[in-house]
């Protein structure tokens, strides 16, 4: 067994080392030729409180560099192994590759750093809270495909009742709203043993053709149920002033500061609490946490529906936290990114806020990259952040392990 | 229990889950269709002409019925490669994205071949859309054998990716079509079209040549999984895989031939749209039909007769709705409404006894017994 385990490690290391000199080689082959000239990036805008000088690095040298690192990092990787190392390797030569793309596609001209960052964490947060509400119901062994439908139902719940009754109330019913649909998917593969898949499916279904029904038969003719308030940025004092970190992370609206707070939450009640010690338990062995005292049956209905309340959060972003409008299907598939992220992030919490803030970055460099007019078309820069993605699930989550019981339903003796 | 009675039980429960069940889950879920109407100031009467339009447009005339069928294939032929997959073990969401690349695939051989006979042309058109999804859906299947990389994540993104890399590919010289901007595709040469089966009853009827295809497809997706040694692979390493790995059958293999064969089923989908309805490929032409199959799938619980039926129930709904949105003015999102509601009552059969204990009696009462 230990052999096997050693030989698939190994085999993962070639894999990583490969990637690294293959990207090294593209950067030095097509990128270098042509980053002549300097990339000015702008860390700060004039009006600042303490301003601070714009980065200014060196187009061609710099690629170059980084390519011979990429290309060292490789080589090293796929002659000597050392599994330990492959996945730290991997990170530090992504990132590499991303700073070395960005100051090709920048030399020559300007680009604000910080307006990318501060973008970024915007469009983390849903896929971090989805990841998130994943985390909560995947550690006590429920699949929740469902996300994808919670957020939705936040998001239609936040502007119907953020129109009627203002921002607040909508938040509040779009948790509430997020935590009925976490309670309806533990009733159903709880207590009548659905197989999990199939009750995330049902949710996804149905909050699309119900959402998507009453916004064409309802929202249509009174267009004044469907116009909510949008909660402004909150600037933190003193902290929001800061260079660079001030604007990308003090001076954003309520889901951003909530999707950090609720990730260092439920890393606390998940890893330093008795409840969160006995949620884990029955998601490793229910059968075990039952013999102890443990009341695994509700246990999963509390945590699958505080995922719920979460994702619900998280769906509240795409009306009160950006538009105020709620349009047919605009969580495009974001709950199942923030699936991607729970994997990826390893079930952990401050793992998947991680790989969020990852798709995060990457989503929002490819708006701006658009802006700068690379000569690759915006397809392709659309796509990496999801080839990336499977790089990195490839070549370093690889083998991450699932909660020991997930997906499987415990039928009570 | 003698043989006889255990026998007579068994056959009741059959007819209990193959018609009983699901024609209440739909009687069912319509119910609940008119309570949200209803609940949305839908007056009853013109509820009661929505229903009557759906029924209408499902299976009431000739034109309703190819509408029916129509909209089904596709639905069918992915749904087959879902459950293909679900019974090897593997969770594929992947098929919107094999549907897309085989579609497109189609179309570019069918324009290769456009000179040729339609004897070459056809067939190399679905071929080609078959092995490119099967390729697409390989690439997940050998990084879940190779890497451990977990497919839910990988057809994620390889659903992603395929969305842009079609908006990309439909604006390429060989692909795009002559003296357009937009990003559209050539039209399907004729010798590559699925050929319409009923333009002897009227020209406007677009049930086309997949339902063969279709048809041969359920019956190869039940031989493979229940007659073929390959097919005894897959559903031993769905079902337990450690088991498997020690009867000697090679886990890296399976997963990348289960994949690979639910690929082209899903490819073969895309062609089914692309070849024979639309006559091209445009952005978002696979129109969430891959989503819709996983549903068609588990709701056939992954048997290839079970997925046909699914597929033909969905694509009834889908054209019904179409008529009730136009007859009614009632907004055809009623109809996933009704399709969602339809799969809780058919996979929660604990759920409807709890709603009604007094339906299903003889088989509680038999339970209670032994």
């Amino acid at each position: 067994m230990t052999v096997l385990l050693d030989k698939a490690r190994q085999r993962q290391t070639r894999i990583t080392g490969g990637i690294l000199i293959a990207l090294g080689a593209l950067i030095a082959v097509f990128l270098a030729p042509d980053s002549s000239g300097v990339a000015t990036f702008r860390l700060s805008r004039p009006t600042d409180v303490w301003p601070v000088p714009n980065l200014v690095v060196p187009g061609g040298a710099f690629v170059y560099v980084a390519s011979a690192l990429l290309a060292f990092f490789g080589v090293r990787l796929f002659l000597r192994g050392g599994a330990r190392w492959s996945a730290r390797f991997l990170g530090i030569g992504l990132i590499i590759a991303v700073a070395a793309f960005l100051v090709w596609a920048t030399a020559g001209k300007s680009f604000s750093l910080t307006g990318m960052l501060q973008a970024s964490l915007v469009r983390a947060v849903p896929i971090a809270l989805g990841g998130l509400a994943g985390v909560l119901s995947e550690r006590v062994a429920v699949v929740n495909i469902g996300i994808e439908g919670m957020l939705l139902a936040g998001a239609f719940t936040g502007a119907l009742v953020g129109s009627l009754a203002g921002g607040l109330a909508g938040l509040a019913a779009a948790v509430a709203v997020g935590g009925v649909f976490g309670f309806v998917l533990a009733a159903l593969v709880v207590t009548y043993r659905m197989d999990q898949i199939i009750a995330g499916v049902f949710i996804n279904l149905f909050v699309l053709g119900l959402t998507s029904y009453i916004s064409s038969q309802v929202f249509q003719e009174y267009r004044a149920l469907n116009n909510a308030p949008v909660f402004r940025a909150v600037e933190i004092p003193v902290l929001s002033d800061l260079p660079v970190l001030g604007p990308v992370f003090f001076s954003q609206n309520i889901f951003v500061y909530g999707a950090f707070i609720l990730a260092g939450l439920a890393t606390y009640y998940l890893f330093h609490t008795r409840h969160g010690l006995r949620a884990r338990a029955v998601g490793e062995h229910p059968r075990a946490a039952d013999t102890l005292g443990i009341d695994v049956y509700r246990t999963r209905y509390v945590n699958v529906t505080i995922a719920g309340m979460v994702a619900g959060f998280g769906g509240a972003w795409f009306t009160l936290g950006s538009v105020g409008r709620f349009d047919e299907g605009m969580t495009g598939g974001r709950g199942f990114i923030g699936l991607a992220a729970m994997i990826f992030g390893r079930w952990h919490p401050v793992g998947a806020l991680m790989a969020a803030l990852i798709f995060g970055f990457a989503d929002s460099l490819q708006q701006k990259l658009a802006l700068l007019g690379t000569p690759i078309p915006s397809e392709f820069l659309a796509m990496a952040p999801y080839i990336a993605t499977i790089v990195v699930v490839a070549g370093v989550v690889g083998r991450a392990r699932a909660p020991a019981a997930d997906g499987k339903p415990y039928v009570k003796e | 229990m003698t043989d006889a009675t255990q026998g007579r039980v068994f056959g009741r429960t059959q007819l209990e889950d193959m018609v009983i069940v699901p024609l209440f889950a739909l009687v069912a879920a319509l119910v609940l269709g008119a309570v949200v109407m209803a609940a949305t100031g839908v007056s009853p009467a013109t509820i009661a002409q929505s229903y009557v339009a759906l029924l209408k447009g499902s299976v009431g005339s000739v034109n309703a019925i190819s509408e029916t069928l129509t909209a089904a294939l596709p639905l069918v032929l992915a749904g087959l490669g879902l459950a293909l997959g679900f019974r090897s073990g593997l969770f594929n969401i992947g098929a919107e994205g094999q549907i897309v690349v085989g579609g497109l695939a189609a179309v570019v051989a069918g324009v290769a071949l456009g000179d040729m006979s339609a004897f070459i042309a056809l067939p190399g058109a679905l071929l080609a859309g078959a092995a490119a999804g099967a390729f697409y859906a390989g690439i997940a299947g050998w990084l879940r054998a190779a890497t451990g990389a977990h497919e839910v994540i990988t057809t994620i993104m390889l659903n992603l990716i395929s969305f842009r890399l079609l908006d990309y590919l439909l604006r390429t010289p060989f692909i795009q079509k002559e003296d357009r901007a937009d990003p559209i595709s050539k039209s399907v040469p004729d010798a590559a079209e699925l050929p319409k089966l009923l333009t002897f009853l009227d020209a406007n009827l677009r049930l086309h040549a997949g339902l063969f295809l279709t048809l041969a497809m359920v019956a190869f997706a039940y031989w493979l999984l229940f007659r073929s040694k390959l097919g005894f692979e897959f559903r031993a390493s769905g079902e337990n895989a450690v088991a498997a790995r020690f009867a000697g059958m090679s886990a890296g293999w399976t997963i990348v031939l289960a994949m690979a064969v639910a690929g082209a089923l899903a490819g073969l989908a895309g062609a089914n749209q692309t070849l024979g309805i639309l006559g091209r490929a445009t952005p978002g032409f696979s129109a969430g039909i891959g989503f819709d199959a996983i549903a068609v799938a588990l709701l056939g619980r992954s048997h290839p007769v079970g997925v046909f039926f699914a597929g033909v129930l969905f694509g009834a709904l889908e054209a019904g709705g179409r008529q009730m949105q136009v007859d009614a003015g009632v907004s055809i999102d009623l109809i996933g409404i009704i399709q969602s509601l339809i799969i809780v009552f058919i996979a929660a059969p604990l759920l409807v006894k709890a709603i009604f204990p007094w339906g299903f009696r003889k088989a509680g009462k038999r339970e209670n017994k032994s």
